[in-house]
């Protein structure tokens, strides 16, 4: 990347570090908007507001690991969403008829399943992911509706293993961070040090060439969205600890932020570049920006618009970057 | 009509006898169904058809327009509101004012896509959230209202004053829209050199700039075109219930399978309009089976995608098939 610039002035060799490690810059906007918000209004930012945002940016963050590890390879993963949903659904009904353990296997059933489908879509068919996790979110949606149909009686319990994952904290820090510190750290090493990660970067700047060199990629994307449907049903769990209701659309909402905080956090939708270390700050920026956009008042439509704007705004600024090195 | 023509759109053909036949098992499973059912049918229809021709037009020039139910919901919404407001003498001009804001619309995406350099398939998606934040931004709950003789316009059978009326009444008015519709887009674009460079560009885009097609002036017309079409797909839609719905129907995916089952290729140039206008129509026509045989809605919307998702997936393979032959 800079073997064929000439010696650059310190002013643009900082900028090329920077380019490489978009974390930096995103640390400082993060640290910004925190800022713009304790001027709007003065001692919000405190332990308990701390603690609050990183709760309700833990799922969102899960999440956005799948959008930053299908990205790598040049996808997405719309079914997220659903996907989560039906996982914590599943499991809040079925704990009162069989019991934490088999309603925890009966909630993985779906996600799992869901997550076949797309890599078999993807890896054989070779249908572009969005249309295919579309698809197969809006056809898991119906399944969970009818579903829902046949649950109508059985009530519905939330473990409460899941609550004080979800809502509680421990001296003032929350113990979600107890699943997402070890979860954070297997994504973020085994991005760069395990074979499969190295095949998703691999996939993503260049497919035919990682054919050439023996992957069989169809292997990867089986495994890739098996993978990226499990973590979906796991921040669904947590997701349930935290709202602590099972509605039929628990974690749909965080859908679009999920690719908004992949995007934000530096990962090229085209594939190929970026980390998890990004999208986990992403992921805070939004729940922040969240905040302040509660407290100035902003209708969900203009914070959608926001959100569009966002993502196509930083994909647009990336894509210069990329041309120019 | 050489034999020539039809080997060469077998497909199409194919797709005619199909649908015969379905209507033909709809008979058979509803003895009743007769003028009434086509009506509801092809009203039905409509905006999947609308939405499926937009569709069409982009992906032949080698791109997709994700934000097709966005900006369908725009429009849908901006008519409502606007004729609600205003009395019936101006629906006119609401109507002109709404078809050119989806052309605006289209043109916007079409810009954003040539100006920032960035997948068609991410600005869309990206735009996809932003038009469907202005729909609720525009109406935040269902409302508004239509101008009674636009619902006259597409609701019942024609009446040609001077003809029997059993002569005329099995032909639904809201076909004879479409026709029109279809007619007004599609033919200037047959005859004209604009449509030839479509499909020029979606075939070979670099081969098509080195023959002196401006590559960019024609991908933006195309979404330009594509969002007139959606425009024309909310209107349809806002006159047919009466009110705006500001939530996007699933018209994304019905509209690409649509697409994909008329047998335009997803890599672009190549299909004609007439086979996605009849996929559209199949795919309402198996949903409208499946009510008729009194099965549970959601039930109905889980075997739809599964259609949806099937056909996509069989497009894919072919489109690899294709490839490697």
């Amino acid at each position: 990347m800079t073997s064929v610039t000439p010696p650059a002035p310190a002013l643009s060799r900082t900028l090329s570090y920077l380019r490489s490690n978009p974390t930096i810059p995103l640390a400082l906007l993060l640290l910004a908007i925190i800022v713009l918000l304790e001027i709007i209004r003065p001692g919000i930012i405190n332990e308990r507001w701390l603690g609050n945002t990183v709760k309700f940016a833990i799922p969102l963050g899960m999440l956005a690991a799948c959008q930053t590890l299908t990205m790598l390879t040049g996808g997405i993963d719309l079914s997220v969403g659903v996907v989560a949903t039906i996982t914590a659904f599943v499991l809040a009904t079925q704990v009162p008829v069989v019991g934490l353990p088999l309603g925890l296997v009966f909630a993985l059933i779906p996600a799992l399943l869901v997550g076949l489908i797309n890599g078999f879509g993807v890896g054989i068919c070779r249908v572009h992911p969005l249309i295919m996790t579309l698809g197969t979110g809006l056809i898991a949606s119906g399944c969970l509706q009818v579903y829902q149909r046949t649950v109508i009686a059985t009530g519905v319990e939330i473990p409460e293993l899941l609550v004080w994952l979800g809502t509680g904290r421990t001296w003032s820090v929350p113990n979600a961070l107890v699943l997402f510190v070890p979860f954070a750290l297997i994504i973020v090493l085994g991005q760069r040090r395990t074979g499969l990660g190295r095949l998703l970067y691999a996939l993503g700047s260049n497919e035919h060439a990682a054919q050439l060199s023996g992957v069989r990629p169809w292997q990867v994307y089986f495994a890739l969205y098996s993978l990226s449907s499990l973590i979906a049903s796991v921040a669904g769990l947590i997701d349930l600890g935290l709202i602590k209701t099972a509605s039929l659309s628990l974690a749909m909402p965080l859908v679009l932020p999920s690719v908004a905080a992949a995007v934000i956090g530096g990962t090229s939708i085209f594939g190929g570049r970026g980390g998890y270390g990004g999208t986990i700050i992403g992921a805070l920026i939004l729940t922040v920006l969240g905040t302040l956009l509660t407290l100035l008042q902003m209708p969900e439509g203009a914070r959608r618009i926001l959100f569009g704007l966002i993502i196509l705004a930083v994909t647009a600024l990336y894509a210069r970057f990329t041309e120019q090195t | 009509m050489t034999p020539n023509d039809i080997t060469k759109n077998a497909w199409t053909f194919g797709l005619a006898l199909f649908l015969a036949i379905l209507l033909l098992a709809t008979k058979f499973i509803q003895p009743d169904f007769g003028i009434s059912g086509l009506d509801s049918l092809s009203r039905a229809g409509l905006p999947f058809a609308l939405a499926t021709l937009g569709m069409a037009i982009v992906v032949i020039s080698g791109g997709i327009d994700l934000s097709i139910a966005s900006i369908m919901a725009v429009c849908g919404v901006t008519a409502a509101v606007l004729m609600q407001k205003s009395g019936d003498g101006a629906a006119l001009l609401v109507v002109v004012f709404v078809l050119t804001l989806g052309l605006a619309i289209g043109a916007v995406n079409g810009a954003l896509i040539v100006t920032t350099r960035v997948p068609d398939i991410v600005v869309t998606l990206a735009m996809l959230f932003v038009w469907e934040g202005a729909a609720i931004l525009i109406l935040e709950s269902p409302g508004g209202a239509t101008a009674p003789w636009l619902r006259d316009l597409i609701v019942g059978g024609v009446t040609i004053p001077g003809v029997p009326e059993d002569f005329t009444q099995w032909l639904p008015k809201s076909l004879v829209f479409l026709s029109c519709c279809f007619a007004l887009i599609w033919l200037p674009l047959h005859r004209s050199k604009l449509g030839l460079m479509l499909y020029a560009i979606g075939s070979d885009q670099l081969a098509a700039f080195r023959s002196g097609v401006p590559v960019n002036r024609t991908r933006i017309i195309a979404y330009a075109l594509s969002g007139l079409c959606a425009a024309l797909g909310g209107l349809a839609l806002t006159m047919s219930t009466g009110i705006g719905e500001p939530i996007p129907g699933p018209y994304l995916l019905a509209s690409v399978a649509a697409v994909v089952l008329g047998g335009v290729s997803l890599s672009g140039g190549r299909g004609g309009f007439l086979g996605p206008i009849l996929a559209v129509f199949v795919l309402r026509l198996v949903r409208m089976d499946l009510t008729l045989m009194s099965v549970d809605p959601n039930v109905t919307t889980i075997v739809e995608g599964t259609i949806m998702v099937i056909v996509v997936m069989i497009g894919g393979l072919i489109a690899v098939r294709g490839r490697n032959a």
